[in-house]
């Protein structure tokens, strides 16, 4: 009924789940990396960027899927060693908008590294092209991939959740979120644990540059850049403080993106990102905390 | 004493300024392009610094402040003759007004104060990370906005036809009163009130210090000497959405946090220091002879790679920046030693 008063077709609908999968995927991994860090990593996208061109180089050698999948999660994987390493764990006793301007920095790094060595045309990543494929359910078109990005992203989500709540490993990784110094002090292997996070985090990315080289096979260096900012204000919008919070803020901003393309008409569109900007402050003023925050839940200084 | 030291905080930054800016006018011609744009840096991010180092909050939006003040001047002195060329679709009065070039200038800082007024009415409520992601939302509206809506503007379009009136005299005469409006600013009651909410929040507000206030004052002057500065650098150089946007927030924002930002001072010589490396990098893209027999020949892009690097690295081994975060302060000559009797010289008499 909504939809027929709005004048927004199925199709419209299906595009905007599709979308809202696809970002909730990505707030995932950031919500993680929040959750454990207390760190919003400006530099995912730029990682998911990384997985991309290893998919490309992949096909472009001409080697079978399953190897420059493997790739993908290799580059990505140590890229987010190094990151941990080399940016993070210095910066650990950092207030957070020390740390997003250090993740800005690493972003631009990554991003400009890329520009060095592949150019800005890109590369054209073949993977997975049947996952394109589409299926018409009541005349609207539905694309394999759609369907598989929000499974996927719904899988990560309570695996991440089981990990967190019902395992020793993510008992250490909360405590050693909420208080690195007493965690230690009880024998938390606080480094380990939160490398482990950053590791999980970088899997995921690696899942989501598969996913999204299947929408958008040409890699170029700001592949997944308008995507991450997106998703970021996404994520702070829902609320950092639970992965399920982040993630929920993550799919409404990617539905109401998905929503607002088809909505707006054709002479409107182009502002697309205005409206959402908008509508992402006017959020933020009310509900500084996020949208999907419980009540009460209040950060800690 | 105290005076001295005052001075010596407004006079120090002031005279590298004016040092960059004589220096800049003896060589020739191609590299004096360097001097000029280092000039405009300066004041972007002294405008930054107005806001971001008094108060302590991060602001990714301060470009689109720079924005909206090279929009305005750049759209109010192309010569009316020329407008319908580049920017046929301009509304009504802006067709036909052709002002001169500080008119510009002033109504470019006018309209970055009313614009970061009405942000700032709502975002100064926000701190932490909201604030971040809420300062670059609005970077990603203006952005759109002034990159589709052509009734203001040249839209996709270059500002071609504005001009060309900043020349190195008047780009180091703009830095030099951006510096000082951000001295007074930071010396005044307002200041120090922002700055002790920067320190302590808490013991600030409950000394009787609204933050909420304090930090709308700092935003609205940094909005007015963004914009201004945005005036400036339409004047230097045709620029459009694109150069306006992601990169040069990135990059000032990499002077300021190099340069140390919580003190004037350090936003000066990081953006006087980041621009000189990125000038010698720019000419090591092209081909530069060092010495006479080494050619130093670095492919396009290794600027961002440096200063990305020199950024995270920065932050990471000194995050107070590379002047420590403290004003200039003059060399002592004696060591003031508390403890042993001053020594009986006859010069003595402060």
């Amino acid at each position: 009924m909504i939809v027929a008063i709005l004048n927004i077709s199925w199709q419209t609908l299906a595009d905007a789940f599709s979308l809202g999968g696809m970002y909730a995927l990505m707030a995932v991994g950031i919500g993680l990396v929040f959750g454990v860090l207390r760190l919003v990593n400006f530099a995912y996208g730029q990682m998911i960027m990384a997985g991309a061109f290893a998919i490309a180089f992949g096909s472009q050698w001409n080697w079978p899927l399953w190897a420059s999948i493997l790739l993908c999660f290799a580059v990505v994987l140590a890229l987010s060693l190094a990151m941990e390493w080399l940016v993070f764990r210095p910066l650990r006793t950092q207030s957070p908008e020390v740390m997003l301007i250090a993740t800005f920095a690493v972003a631009f790094l990554l991003e400009s590294i890329a520009l060095l060595w592949f150019g800005s045309l890109g590369k054209i990543a073949t993977s997975l092209a049947s996952l394109n494929r589409v299926w018409v359910i009541a005349g609207v078109d539905i694309r394999k991939i759609s369907l598989v990005s929000i499974v996927v992203a719904a899988a990560c989500l309570t695996l991440l959740q089981l990990l967190l709540t019902r395992t020793e490993v993510g008992l250490h990784m909360r405590a050693a979120a909420s208080d690195f110094r007493t965690a230690r002090l009880l024998g938390v292997r606080a480094n380990r644990v939160i490398t482990g996070a950053v590791l999980i985090s970088g899997v995921l990315a690696g899942v989501v540059a598969v996913m999204m080289t299947v929408q958008t096979p040409l890699v170029t260096p700001d592949f997944a850049l308008d995507n991450t900012i997106v998703v970021l204000a996404g994520v702070v919008l829902g609320g950092l403080n639970r992965p399920i919070a982040a993630t929920l803020g993550g799919f409404s901003i990617g539905f109401a993106s998905g929503l607002l393309g088809g909505a707006l008409p054709t002479e409107k569109s182009q502002y697309l990102p205005s409206f959402l900007f908008a509508a992402v402050i006017v959020v933020l003023l009310v509900k500084p905390n996020g949208l999907f925050t419980r009540r009460g839940a209040v950060e800690r200084v | 004493m105290r005076r001295a030291a005052a001075t010596a905080q407004l006079a120090a930054p002031v005279l590298l300024v004016v040092l960059a800016a004589l220096f800049g006018a003896v060589v020739s011609s191609s590299s004096q392009t360097y001097f000029i744009n280092a000039l405009v840096m300066v004041s972007i991010v002294v405008a930054l610094y107005i806001f971001v180092g008094n108060s302590g909050v991060v602001s990714f939006g301060h470009i689109s402040f720079v924005a909206l003040g090279a929009w305005t001047a750049g759209v109010l002195s192309v010569p009316a003759s020329e407008k319908p060329a580049i920017m046929p679709n301009l509304a009504g009065f802006l067709r036909h007004t052709t002002v001169g070039n500080v008119p510009s200038l002033a109504l470019a800082a006018g309209v970055g104060a009313i614009f970061a007024f009405a942000v700032g009415l709502a975002l100064m409520r926000l701190s932490g990370l909201a604030a971040g992601i809420a300062t670059f939302g609005v970077l990603e509206i203006v952005h759109n906005v002034l990159r589709y809506y052509e009734k203001i503007g040249p839209g996709l379009n270059t500002f071609s036809s504005v001009p060309e009136t900043t020349g190195i005299r008047q780009a180091a005469i703009a830095a030099v009163l951006a510096i000082c409006v951000a001295f007074a600013y930071q010396r005044s009651r307002y200041g120090r009130m922002l700055r002790a909410t920067r320190e302590d929040p808490a013991a600030a507000s409950a000394s009787g210090i609204s933050i909420y206030r304090q930090r709308l004052v700092a935003f609205v002057l940094s909005g007015a000497v963004a914009g201004f500065a945005g005036g400036i650098y339409v004047h230097l150089l045709p620029l459009n959405t694109e150069s306006l946007y992601l990169d040069l927030t990135f990059i000032t924002l990499a002077m300021l946090v190099i340069g140390g930002s919580s003190s004037l001072w350090g936003a000066v010589v990081g953006a006087l220091a980041v621009s000189a490396l990125d000038s010698f990098l720019a000419e090591a893209e092209n081909g530069l002879k060092l010495l006479g027999w080494f050619t130093l020949d670095l492919p396009a892009g290794t600027r961002v790679v440096v200063e990305g690097a020199l950024m995270a690295a920065i932050l990471i081994i000194k995050p107070s920046g590379i002047t420590g975060g403290r004003e200039f302060s003059l060399p002592r000559w004696r060591r003031p030693d508390r403890n042993s009797p001053a020594p009986a010289s006859p010069s003595e008499t402060a």
